[in-house]
C-alpha cells in the first residue's frame, strides 16, 4: 500500500511519451521530472523513493536490531552489449552490489541507483532495464531507494552506465576477512566458473559460435546467510567476478600470507565453457562471474556448509575447490588435470574487453 | 570434452614420464650435462608451461623454448609502422588480440587505440575483409602476421577481395617462415640444442620434408609434435629414442592432422600471393635471409606497404634486452639481466615478455618468480666469484 501524499505525488507525475532519450530528459524539466516517475518512480515503487526527496530516510531502530555494523558499498556497470543470454545491465547492477554487502556478511537492505544516459537511448529499452531491476531486487529482498539521473551527449557514454551503492547490516558474530585463511582451511565455491565471461563474449557475436551458455549473475545474499547459520565462523568470502577465480584466490593468499593450493580436478567448468576457452586460449580460471562466491572455512565445518550450499538453488553445484597451506606463502598452485603443477598468477592486462 | 581429455590422462603422463625417465638415464649426454631439446613454436612453450610438463620432466632435460611466436619476434620498427599506418585518417586498423600489446618505439597499438585511432580486434582475416565490404568508404588494412600457419588463410582473404573486388581492403604483411630461422639457430655458434620438436601447425601446411635437412645437415633428430601435453611427453620420448638408437630422422607424432606433404590447396594459395623477402628483421635474432615473405607484384594493390607509405624504420632492440641468448637456449628466461625487473609482463621491454606464448611471459606468469630472481643471483653471484 503506498501512503496518501505518495498517491497525491502519483496524481502530479507524467508520462514519458518519447521514444528515445534525448538531452531535454537530463535537463532537470518537464521531461526529466516525466522520465523519472513514469520509468524509475513508478518500477521502483516504494515509500521511501516515492517521497522523492533529495535523500532516502530510514530508521536507525530497524537497522540496529539486525546487526551490530554498517556495511556500505558501490560499484558501476558498463557491460556491453547491454542484454545477454541470462541477464542484462540492471540485473548485473543489483546483484554486484548485493553480493559486494553480501559476502562481507552482510545482510543488503537499500541501493541507490544512478543512471549516466547516452542520448538517443530507446526509452522502452531503459523501461526493460528498470523493470529488470526491479524484479532482480525483490529476489534478493532489497529496495532501490534514491537515485540519479544524467544525460550525456551522444559519444559521451556507451548507451547506458549504471552506478548502484548499496547498504547493509552485518550481524553480531560474523567476521569475514580476507586476512583470516589459515593453514587447513578449505576453500569452496558455489558452482561452475567462467558462465558470465563466457556468455558476454558469446553475445557480442563476434565469434560466430552457437553456444546456449547463460550468465550466471543471481544474489547470493540468500545462499551466504544460510552458510552463515551452519558455519558463522566463515573466514574469508568474495564474489568472484573481474579477474575471475584466479584473482580472489590471489588476493586471500596474498592477504593471509598462505598457500593456496588448488585442484583443477575439482573445478566445476561447464562443457561449453571449457570448449569456448579451448577454441579462444582462454582460461576459464580468470573468466568473470557474476553469481560466484569463493569462501575459506575451518576445514571441521566445511563438509557441514557444502551440504548447505547443495541445497539452496543458488548453490547446487557447490564444490570444495582448495586447501590452505602454509607455504609457500602468498601463492596459488593449481595441480593440473594432467598430473603437473604450475602456479596461477594475478590476471595481468585484460583477458576480454569490458565485461561486466 | 571428447578428443581433447584423451590427450590429457594423468595415468598415461605418468606411463610416459617414467619412460622418459628411464631412456634419459641410458644417454651418455646426460652424464656430461643436461639434454637440450628446443620446442620451436609458441604454441607448444605454453603447452608447456599451462600444464606443468617442465616439472615432470627430469632434471637430465631442459626444455628450450625457441621463437615460434610471432608476435614476439615483431621487431620495434615493424610495430611502429603498424601505428603509423593506424593512425592515417579514414583507415580501420585491423589485429589480432595478442599483436596489440606489443611495444614500439613510441607506442602500442593498444595505446594508439587510446589516443583515438581505429584499431580493431578480429579473429580472422575474413572478419576483417568484411569490415572492408561494410566501410567502403574506409580502408581496411589487416596486419597480417605469423608462420605457414596463418599464411593460407591471408592469402585466400586477398584472393577473396580480387573475386568480390573489394579495393578498400590491404594487408600489412608480416608473415615469417619458419625453416630459415631453425636455420639460423643450427648455425649459431654457442648452439648446444640435441633435439627438436617441430610445429605441429606449420608442419600441417607445410608438411614433414621441409625439416629434412635439420636431420640430414645437421644430424639432429626431430619430431612433428601436436599441442596436446600427451603430444609433447610423446614427442620428447622420440627424441630419447633416436638418440638412443644414434638416429637422427624426421619423424611425425601428429600424424593425426600432419600428413607428410602438407596442405596442396594451402600451398598453392600462399605461392600466388606471397613471395619470400631477401631477409627480415626479427626482434631478438636480427636479419635472417629469407625468413619473411611479402605480396607478389600481382598483388600490389593489397598490399599495405605499396598502397601507403610506411616509415619502415630499422629500430634496435634494448640494448639490455638478451632475447637472443634466451631463444638460442644459451641462457635460460630467468638469467637475462632484467627479467622481473625492468622488463615484466605489465611493462615487457623485451618480445619473449609479449604474447602469453613467449617463454619468459611463460616464466614470469606460471614460474614462482622469487625463487627464479634468487637462482639469477645466486649465479650472477658464482660467476662473479670464480672470475
Amino acid at each position: 500500500m503506498t501512503n496518501p501524499s505518495t498517491s497525491a505525488v502519483r496524481q502530479r507525475s507524467g508520462k514519458c511519451r518519447a521514444d528515445t532519450i534525448t538531452m531535454a530528459h537530463g535537463s532537470g524539466g518537464k521531461a526529466m521530472r516525466d522520465l523519472i516517475d513514469d520509468v524509475f518512480v513508478s518500477t521502483f515503487d516504494n515509500d521511501e523513493l516515492s517521497k522523492l526527496e533529495d535523500q532516502a530516510r530510514f530508521s536507525l531502530g530497524s537497522l540496529s536490531n539486525a546487526g551490530d555494523r554498517l556495511a556500505l558499498t558501490t560499484d558501476s556497470y558498463v557491460v556491453d552489449p547491454l542484454f545477454f543470454p541470462g541477464g542484462d545491465i540492471g540485473k548485473l547492477a543489483i546483484t554486484g552490489t548485493v553480493n559486494d554487502l553480501a559476502v562481507g556478511g552482510a545482510i543488503p537492505l537499500y541501493l541507490t541507483c544512478g543512471m549516466i544516459i547516452e542520448e538517443g537511448m530507446l526509452v522502452d529499452e531503459l523501461r526493460a532495464i528498470t523493470a529488470s531491476m526491479r524484479m532482480t531486487a525483490d529476489k534478493a529482498g532489497v529496495k532501490v531507494v534514491t537515485g540519479d539521473t544524467k544525460v550525456v551527449p551522444r559519444g559521451a557514454a556507451d548507451k547506458l552506465f549504471i552506478n548502484t551503492a548499496g547498504v547493509g547490516v552485518i550481524p553480531e558474530g560474523v567476521n569475514i576477512a580476507s586476512h583470516r585463511a589459515q593453514p587447513g582451511d578449505m576453500v569452496i565455491i558455489n558452482g561452475f566458473v567462467g558462465d558470465h565471461g563466457a556468455a558476454i563474449v558469446d553475445a557480442r557475436g563476434e565469434m560466430a559460435l552457437q553456444n546456449t551458455i547463460e550468465t550466471d549473475c543471481q544474489p547470493l545474499n540468500g545462499l551466504i546467510q544460510s552458510m552463515l547459520e551452519a558455519c558463522p565462523d566463515i573466514h574469508c568470502m568474495r564474489d568472484a567476478t573481474r579477474g575471475g577465480i584466479a584473482t580472489v584466490l590471489n588476493e586471500f593468499a596474498e592477504t593471509s600470507g598462505v598457500c593456496i593450493r588448488l585442484n583443477e580436478n575439482a573445478l566445476p567448468v561447464r562443457e561449453e565453457v571449457r570448449g569456448m576457452c579451448e577454441i579462444l586460449g582462454l582460461d576459464p580460471l580468470y573468466l568473470a562471474n557474476e553469481g560466484k562466491l569463493v569462501a575459506i572455512v575451518p576445514s571441521e565445518s566445511a563438509q557441514d556448509i557444502l551440504q548447505v550450499m547443495r541445497q539452496h538453488p543458488a548453490g547446487e553445484n557447490s564444490a570444495i575447490i582448495a586447501t590452505v597451506d602454509a607455504s609457500p606463502a602468498s601463492t596459488v598452485i593449481l595441480s593440473t588435470l594432467f598430473g603437473g603443477e604450475r602456479i596461477v598468477d594475478m590476471l595481468v592486462g585484460e583477458q576480454l574487453p569490458r565485461i561486466c | 570434452m571428447k578428443y581433447v581429455d584423451e590427450f590429457r590422462d594423468p595415468d598415461k603422463a605418468r606411463a610416459l614420464v617414467h619412460e622418459i625417465e628411464s631412456l634419459a638415464q641410458q644417454l651418455d649426454i646426460t652424464r656430461q650435462r643436461p639434454l637440450q631439446l628446443m620446442e620451436f613454436c609458441g604454441g607448444h612453450t605454453h603447452t608447456i608451461f599451462r600444464y606443468g610438463i617442465e616439472q615432470m620432466l627430469p632434471d637430465s632435460i631442459e626444455l628450450v623454448h625457441g621463437p615460434g611466436c610471432p608476435v614476439c619476434v615483431l621487431p620495434m620498427g615493424r610495430v611502429d609502422d603498424c601505428v603509423a599506418l593506424a593512425e592515417r585518417p579514414n583507415v580501420i586498423f585491423t589485429t589480432f588480440g595478442d599483436a596489440m600489446r606489443v611495444p614500439g618505439s613510441r607506442k602500442s597499438l593498444l595505446q594508439a587505440k587510446a589516443d583515438g585511432a581505429d584499431i580493431r580486434m578480429v579473429y580472422s582475416p575474413l572478419d576483417a575483409l568484411d569490415l572492408a565490404n561494410n566501410n567502403p568508404d574506409k580502408e581496411v588494412i589487416f596486419f597480417a602476421l605469423g608462420f605457414e600457419t596463418t599464411m593460407p588463410s591471408t592469402a585466400l582473404t586477398v584472393l577473396q577481395a580480387e573475386q568480390d573486388n573489394i579495393n578498400n581492403f590491404s594487408l600489412f604483411c608480416n608473415h615469417i617462415t619458419t625453416v630459415p630461422t631453425i636455420k639460423a639457430i643450427l648455425d649459431s655458434p654457442d648452439m648446444q640444442i640435441d633435439g627438436f620438436l617441430a610445429p605441429g601447425h606449420v608442419s600441417m601446411v607445410v608438411g614433414e620434408r621441409p625439416f629434412d635437412f635439420v636431420a640430414e645437415t645437421y644430424e639432429k633428430p626431430i619430431v612433428v609434435t601436436g599441442f596436446e601435453p600427451l603430444d609433447i611427453l610423446q614427442s620428447i620420448w622420440m627424441l630419447l629414442k633416436q638418440l638412443k638408437e644414434n638416429r637422427h630422422d624426421v619423424e611425425n607424432q601428429y600424424a593425426r592432422i600432419v600428413p607428410a606433404d602438407g596442405n596442396a590447396a594451402g600451398l598453392d594459395a600462399l605461392s600466388k600471393v606471397f613471395e619470400l623477402r631477401e631477409f627480415f628483421e626479427w626482434r631478438g635474432l636480427g636479419s635472417i635471409d629469407h625468413s619473411g615473405v611479402k605480396m607478389r607484384d600481382d598483388y600490389a594493390q593489397y598490399d599495405a606497404e605499396r598502397k601507403f607509405s610506411v616509415p619502415n624504420l630499422k629500430i634496435a632492440d634494448p640494448k639490455s634486452c638478451q632475447c637472443g641468448e634466451v631463444l638460442k637456449g644459451t641462457i635460460r628466461p630467468w638469467e637475462c639481466k632484467v627479467f622481473g625487473t625492468q622488463c615484466t609482463t605489465e611493462t615487457p621491454m623485451g618480445a619473449l615478455m609479449v604474447s602469453t606464448e613467449g617463454a619468459c611471459a611463460a616464466y614470469y606468469n606460471f614460474g614462482n618468480l622469487d625463487e627464479l630472481l634468487n637462482k639469477r643471483n645466486q649465479k650472477s653471484q658464482l660467476s662473479a666469484a670464480s672470475a
